[in-house]
């Protein structure tokens, strides 16, 4: 890639200092206004040229976006707050530990300052032919550079893909899709709660977006109720470096145990399909039983049912399996599959 | 182009001066003539695209505990504005991408990549780069003075950005184990793959604050 050392394309910087008056903003300039949260997304796509957006809208001067705080029998988090100030909050560390534990493995510290947890939801896509600017599906063509036979896809979908191959790339989501989150999200029409797992769509619905986001839609905060408060919880990513990567995938589970027997359970995946993967049927099948290594073997042959390699990307389904089988089996009991 | 021409011409000597001069020399000359410095770095690129319309707006930056006025661009990257505008060299640009932490400063005592924040964005906070970390009276700040005790660094193009991720850390954790310290520094990376030397200076500079 072409790496072009300039200042950006002028733009209009437009800096609300609320969140309704943002979410007008976004609504007034439609498809030529970019939501600049941390900006640690949005900067590659300026830098490199690939999106052009006349109006950048800035909430980091919206104060009511920002901070943990209590919510019903859970908590709120703004949607500005910080993945530093997520992992270090006491509350999150308490009862939450899942999600610091997972916004703790994001890229790196500086990173983990400036990058928000609205924003890591909300990122797009990291398949770098979209990146560069190729014509592809995600960008509004009509064709998918990373599917072929010579397709660099090593990093791309193994499930749910539809054209468009690309992962959804975050840490948190499948964390907050465990702890059963409801996403919060100002519209023209008004706010929408959506369930964490709903926030996110596939290409079969919109293949040029991650997300239910729309022109003039504004994520403001997410909700964690208390249900899963002090679970039993389990978060594992995997990557090429301990710094900076992208998950080649990630597994994020939350269990409520009986003396060893699961009670209760939800499991999510990421980076295995365009949407962070929820995994209903294996959640169904190991309710009532024993959280151990054999259980886990069944869940993890049962959570990679269905799944496509691409060229270069089958080592995902013998990873997915043993990601999900240390998720409820636990790690010491993991042992190599054949 | 016009007032890049005029400068060089006042002073008689344009075909003498080189570009790293030129530049220093701009940036010793203070605020009127820095304008010109970033004229001239575009203009090589753009043809003085920029030269007449940048769309600058004159804002006030706390930088390094001084009132600095700028004229910024919207698009303007802090690290831009630092090296190009206030002549804050320091503060290097490595991949312009937040990924090498060359450009790290401390916005408000948190490590942020100048490369990827905007100048805009910081006016009313507090922002220190590596020239910013001595005392007034020139005494170095001691992970400084442990960086040159310990000679941590080999060619050190990144080592202000590692110093700047370590102070920012140690003041939230003063007395980390090795393995913290190289977890809190992690977001920066040396080329020459220094990286024992490196945390054996940051290591000594933690043990000279706590000492301090």
């Amino acid at each position: 890639m072409a790496v072009i050392r300039d200042v950006m394309p002028a733009f209009d910087l437009l800096q609300p200092a609320s969140a309704a008056d943002a979410q007008k903003l976004l609504a007034k300039h439609g498809d030529d206004a970019w939501v600049l949260a941390g900006g640690m997304d949005s900067f590659d796509w300026l830098k490199d040229r690939i999106k052009k957006p006349k109006v950048l809208v800035d909430l980091s001067g919206i104060d009511e976006m920002r901070g943990v705080r209590a919510s019903g029998d859970g908590i709120e988090i703004g949607a500005m707050t910080t993945l530093t100030e997520v992992a270090q909050h006491a509350e999150v560390k308490k009862n939450y530990s899942l999600l610091a534990e997972a916004v703790e493995h994001v890229a790196s510290p500086q990173i983990r300052n400036q990058g928000t947890i609205g924003g890591n939801v909300s990122q797009d896509a990291r398949c770098w032919y979209y990146r560069d600017g190729w014509p592809c599906y995600r960008a509004g063509g009509n064709i998918c550079y990373a599917d072929t036979p010579v397709g660099r896809n090593r990093e791309h979908a193994i499930l749910g893909a539809a054209r468009c191959v690309a992962v959804n790339p975050s840490d948190a989501a499948p964390a907050l899709i465990a702890l059963d989150a409801k996403f919060v999200v100002q519209t023209s029409k008004g706010e929408r709660v959506v369930d964490a797992e709903d926030y996110f769509v596939g290409p079969e619905i919109d293949i040029t977006h991650l997300t239910i986001l729309q022109p003039g839609d504004l994520l403001t905060a997410i909700r964690i109720p208390g249900t899963w408060a002090g679970a039993k919880f389990y978060f594992e990513k995997v990557r090429d470096r301990n710094v900076w990567d992208f998950p080649l995938m990630n597994v994020a589970s939350a269990m409520k145990l009986s003396g060893s027997t699961i009670q209760d359970i939800r499991i999510a995946v990421n980076a295995v399909a365009p949407k962070p993967w929820r995994l209903k049927a294996v959640e169904a099948a190991v309710k009532g039983k024993s959280a151990d290594a054999a259980t886990g073997e069944m869940a993890g042959k049962m959570a990679v049912e269905g799944a496509v390699p691409l060229q270069f990307n089958a080592y995902k389904i013998p990873l997915m399996r043993n990601l999900v089988k240390r998720a409820i089996g636990g790690v010491q009991e993991a042992t190599w599959a054949s | 182009m016009s007032d890049l021409t005029e400068l060089k011409t006042g002073e008689g000597r344009a075909k003498e001066i080189t570009r790293r001069n030129f530049i220093l020399g701009v940036i010793a000359g203070g605020a009127v003539v820095s304008a010109a410095s970033y004229r001239f770095l575009s203009s090589t690129a753009h043809g003085g695209v920029f030269a007449s319309d940048a769309g600058e707006r004159l804002i006030t930056l706390n930088v390094n505990g001084q009132q600095r006025r700028v004229d910024a661009m919207r698009q303007e990257t802090l690290a831009w504005t630092l090296r190009y505008k206030l002549g804050l060299t320091g503060t290097k640009l490595g991949c312009d991408r937040a990924e090498c932490g060359s450009c790290t400063v401390l916005i408000d005592d948190v490590p942020y990549y100048a490369c990827s924040v905007l100048t805009h964005t910081v006016r009313g906070r507090k922002v220190v780069t590596i020239e910013g970390l001595a005392s007034p009276s020139g005494k170095l700040h001691p992970v400084q003075q442990a960086v040159v005790d310990a000679q941590g660094f080999q060619c050190a193009f990144c080592m202000s950005g590692f110093i700047m991720s370590a102070v920012g850390y140690l003041k939230q954790n003063p007395n980390p184990t090795r393995e913290q310290l190289a977890h809190g520094v992690s977001g920066n990376l040396c080329r020459c793959q220094d990286y024992t030397k490196i945390l054996d200076s940051l290591m000594k500079g933690a043990e000279y604050m706590r000492r301090a």
